[in-house]
Order: structure tokens, then sequence, then C-alpha cells
């Protein structure tokens, strides 16, 4: 914990990720309120960045071909973006642990058929597989958690698998067999706490790769539909006005690029504070 | 090596086989009828179900499975929904472009991702830090987006280079010299795109692998009996680097070409990516299943491609799968 405050890396990346979250929960306080406004489309569309529009609102960060308040829709973004990025590393870490636990302590064919299909799913390519889900189904922000969910869990089962099976040999576990405890209660209660470590930097790493996933589906289409606003589709819609409203697009990639700076600086930080013998 | 060789191939088609059969199920799971699909609104109930017929779909399930496997293998992938052209064709032309652009971009952010990465892991504190910064950066910026920023600023600003497709309207009447410039041209922002993000990933990798090595007793030895940091360097931490570098070859390739389908897409580059896309957003199905087959046997081959290089460069691995 020591190593990680005064590392630099840890200190920027959390503080980012505090602050982008902060304004997301804050939403209404620190924008206009509603990412959805649209006012004279006429006479508001394309403000420039700092503008202020006829009714005295300011525009921080410009306005759309809709009139709507870019920055608004940013922070707003940012619940949708961060909100589908945590809810999918969620999913694909309680998937990976299950898988990477049953693995680690079960020996035998078990072991061999889970780790297998880990291999298989781990070598399919994860873009294709993502856009053949999500053509089959409406797209929608659950079905977006879902896929990133489901193809993003064969890191942490490795990982959880290999911990586990290093654990399961020590002398405690021995321990808590002689005294009679069920082997699923001391898998839960002794040995998958202790391997939990590599799952934190996973987690890390995994967050900043599944925002930006999300964006790539939206940015497609197949992901969070507009008009709710999210980095993705924001990027979608800027597209179309890059050449009279470049600030449409820059704005949410700008941020989507700082968000998953933090999230790997944050990664990269914890891995070398877990792991104290590589250089920093 | 013949035979680790023969049991990776196996696993490869293995994938290939799963990925096949996987694409198969799940699109009967879509909901839709994909005959109601084809014909249109307008079809009666005696065309639908000749069709029916014709494309087998009034048989089991497992049936169906089988025949549709054969005529796969056979290169009988059918009628591409949307252009009514065949699935075949229409993959079989998009696949020189990827090949272009991926390969391109596969070669140039290897080896200046190497270089960054090496310079990072030998050089000073401060350099060390500021490139680490570059490195995170472009590694975090999505393709479609910087893609989008470097024709805002290439295209619309600088109005130098062109941002759609791979060739221009006139290309077919262009003499040698003039059509090789026009193509580089259009060349020029998908692959600088592809490319910048790629370095970001394998210099990150590199400058770790390297300082891995760094931290071994070997090197410890040969700092101890005097050799110049140079030759410490290139001797002794360069060609172990080597090694992990030539890993990366394999994990880059399913990720340079997950990169390349958003890069195709928003460059309207004609190849395997924007096809997979357009599909998808059309609901495509039989050129969505048959360009999910093509981009997987192109990730195995890549894999397959690096495994081979590995085991050329590594005697402990070359040794251990002859034991084996």
């Amino acid at each position: 914990m020591k190593r990680l405050l005064r590392d630099r890396r840890a200190i920027f990346g959390a503080g980012v990720l505090i602050v982008v979250v902060a304004a997301a929960l804050a939403a209404p306080l620190v924008s206009t309120g509603d990412a959805a406004a649209q006012h004279d489309i006429v006479a508001t569309r394309f403000l420039a960045p700092l503008a202020t529009d006829a009714r005295g609102t300011v525009h921080p960060l410009g306005t759309d071909r809709f009139g709507r308040d870019v920055w608004t829709r940013l922070v707003y973004g940012a619940r949708v973006s961060l909100g589908v990025g945590a809810l999918a590393v969620l999913l694909a870490i309680a998937i990976g642990l299950a898988v990477g636990a049953v693995a680690g302590y079960w020996r035998g064919p078990v072991r061999s058929v889970l780790l297998a299909f880990t291999d298989f799913v781990l070598a399919l390519p994860r873009v294709v597989l993502l856009l053949l889900l999500a053509t089959l189904w409406r797209p929608s922000a659950a079905l977006v958690i879902l896929v990133l969910g489901l193809t993003g869990w064969m890191s942490v089962a490795r990982l959880v698998q290999g911990e586990v099976r290093a654990l399961a040999a020590r002398p405690f576990v021995e321990g808590a067999l002689a005294l009679g405890l069920s082997r699923p209660r001391i898998l839960w209660r002794h040995i998958l706490p202790n391997a939990l470590t590599p799952v934190i930097v996973a987690a890390a790493l995994g967050i900043g790769n599944a925002i930006m996933l999300e964006a790539g589906l939206s940015f497609l289409g197949l992901g969070v539909q507009p008009p709710t606003p999210s980095w993705g589709n924001m990027i979608a819609s800027g597209r179309d006005t890059l050449v009279n409203a470049p600030w449409v697009a820059a704005a949410p990639g700008l941020a989507l690029v700082l968000v998953v700076v933090a999230c790997t600086l944050l990664g990269d930080a914890l891995q070398d504070a877990l792991n104290p013998t590589r250089r920093g | 090596m013949l035979a680790a060789l023969a049991r990776r191939t196996v696993t490869g088609l293995a994938v290939v086989a799963g990925v096949v059969t996987l694409t198969f199920f799940l699109l009967r799971l879509a909901p839709g009828d994909p005959v109601e699909l084809l014909l249109g609104p307008t079809a009666t109930p005696a065309q639908i179900a000749a069709q029916r017929r014709a494309l087998d779909l009034d048989r089991p399930l497992v049936v169906q499975y089988a025949a549709w496997l054969g005529r796969f293998a056979r290169g009988e992938w059918g009628t591409s929904i949307a252009t009514g052209r065949p699935v075949l064709a229409l993959l079989v032309e998009a696949v020189p472009a990827t090949l272009e652009l991926v390969g391109l971009s596969l070669l140039l952010s290897y080896l200046l991702g190497v270089a960054v990465g090496a310079v990072q892991a030998t050089a000073r504190r401060h350099v060390d830090t500021t490139l680490s910064v570059a490195t995170v950066t472009l590694f975090a910026v999505p393709g479609y987006w910087l893609g989008l920023m470097l024709v805002m600023v290439f295209t619309y600003w600088a109005r130098a280079l062109p941002a759609f497709g791979r060739a221009g309207l006139d290309s077919d009447f262009l003499s040698g010299g003039a059509w090789l410039a026009d193509r580089l041209r259009h060349l020029v922002l998908p692959l600088a795109t592809l490319t910048l993000i790629g370095i970001g990933g394998t210099a990150r990798f590199v400058r770790g692998a390297m300082l891995d090595i760094v931290g071994q007793p070997f090197v410890r030895t040969a700092q101890a009996k005097g050799l110049a940091p140079f030759q410490v360097a290139q001797r002794h931490v360069a060609r172990n680097a080597l090694i992990p570098v030539m890993v990366l070859l394999g994990l880059s390739v399913p990720a340079l070409f997950s990169g390349a389908v958003f890069v195709e897409f928003v460059f309207a580059w004609p190849g395997v990516g924007r096809r997979l896309v357009e599909a998808v957003l059309a609901r495509d199905y039989p050129v969505v299943m048959a360009g999910t087959a093509v981009s997987a046997v192109l990730v195995v081959v890549g894999n397959l491609v690096a495994d081979v290089l590995v085991g050329w460069i590594d005697p402990r691995i070359r040794h251990q799968t002859h034991a084996t």
C-alpha cells in the first residue's frame, strides 16, 4: 500500500478515475442536467466550445448538430460508458473466478476440459465474436455487458487457476481437510480469498479494455443506442460533422483515452506493488 | 518440431471448426426467419415453402448442420442477402486488402515498437518515463477515433491525403508510377492509424520483457566480468528478450486484426473487416458466418506462424518438442 501511494502512476490513475466517477455521479450538478435537451436547433447547433447561446447558457464544449450540449452529454455518457465497463468486468471476473477455481482445485478430466475450453475461447478473435453476438439480438446496454463479460473472462480464469493450484498444495489446506471441512467450503473460505491478488490487476486493466470495446460497439451502432449518450455513439455522431464541428467527436475520444490511460497506469502500478521484483 | 507443429495445426483446425459450429447454432438461435428476410414481405406462402425446402430449412437441425458443413468445406458459401453476390467471391476479393494493411502494419509497428521498448529498457530514467507516457497513451487510443482525428487534420485541414478507400476513382486509367503513388497515398492514413496503436502495445511488452531479463543473474555475471554495457545489452539481454518478443507476434495478430476491423470501417478500406461490419449492420447472415470463419482462419494461421518462429529461434523449445 505504501509503495502504491508513492507511485505517481497510481496517484494519477486513481485521481483521474475519482474525478471522472465523481463527475458522472454528480452529472445533474455539473452540467445543464438534460443530455437530450434540444432548444432552437437551428440557432443553437454547432456552437463552438465556450460559446454562450441566446438563452444565456454557456456550452463549455460546444453543441452538436441538434444543439445538444456536448459537455452534458459527456458526463451523462460517462455514467453509461463507465457503468457498462464496470458491470462487464464484474461479470467477466465472476465467470473467470468460477472456472478458474474449479479448474484449479479439481484435478483430472474436469481441469483438462475447463482449461481446453478456456484456451479455445481465448483463441477466438474477440472483436469478431462481439460483432457476431451483437448481430443476433437487438442492441442494448445489457447486451453489451453480457457480450463483453462472456468474451472477457479467460485471462482471469487462467490466473485464478494457477493461484488456486499452488495454494491447494499448501499445508493449511491439508489442515483444513483434516479438520473435516468440505472441499467446496475450503475452496470458498480458505483458498479463493488468497487467490484474489492477481484478479485486482486484471480488473483494473480489464475495465479500460471493456470501456474501449463498449465505445467501439456503440461507434458501429451495435451498442448503446442514441439518444442515450455513450462515448462511442457520441464519436459516431461526431463523425458526420468532423468538418464544421470537430469538437463533437474530439471530446468523447479524449475522455475515453484519459480514462483508459488511467486504468492502465493504475493496473501497472498495482502489478508492480504486488510483484516487487520488477522496476517501476 | 514437426510433431509439435502437427499438434498445433490440429488445435488450430479445432478452433476453426469450433468457430464455424458456434456461428451456425448461434445464427439459428437468432430471431427472425432467414427465408422471409431473403424473399421480402411480398412472398406468397408457396414461395416461402419452396425456398425453405431449397435451403434445407425444413429438415432436422443436425442434418442441416451436416449439410452446411459439407457445403462450407466445398466452398459453396451461399449468396449474400444484401448484395445478391456469391459470398466466397465477396470475401476472396477482400482478403488482399486486409493482408496488405495488416501485414505492413504488423511489420512497421513491430520494428518501431521493439526499437522504442529496447530504448526504454536501457535508457536513463526520465527518457523511459517520457516514452512510457507516450506508449501508454497510444495503447489507450481507440483506432477508429485516431483515424477520425487524422482524417480531420490531414484531409480536411491540410487537404493532403485521401480519407476513403484503397484507390482513387480514376485509378484504372493511371499509368505505372502514378497508379502506385495513388495507392500509397490512400494507404498512408489507415496504415498510420493501425501502426501507431500497434507501437504502443509492442513497446510496452518489449520494455517489460527486457527488464525481466536485466534482473536475471547471468546479466549481473556479464556485467561483473567487465563487459561494456552495450555488449551486455546486445549479446545477453537482446538475444534472450527475442523469445517473448516472438511470442508477442502470435498475440498481436488477433489484436491487429481486431483493430483493422474498426480502421477498415472508418477509412472504407475494402477488406474483410469492413465487409464483416457491413454484413453485421445489414443482418446479412451468410456473409457474417463466412466472414467469421475467414477471420478465425487468419488468426489461427498468424498464431501458427509465430509458433514456428519461436521454435526456430529458441533451441530449448525446439529440443523440448523433440523429446515429446
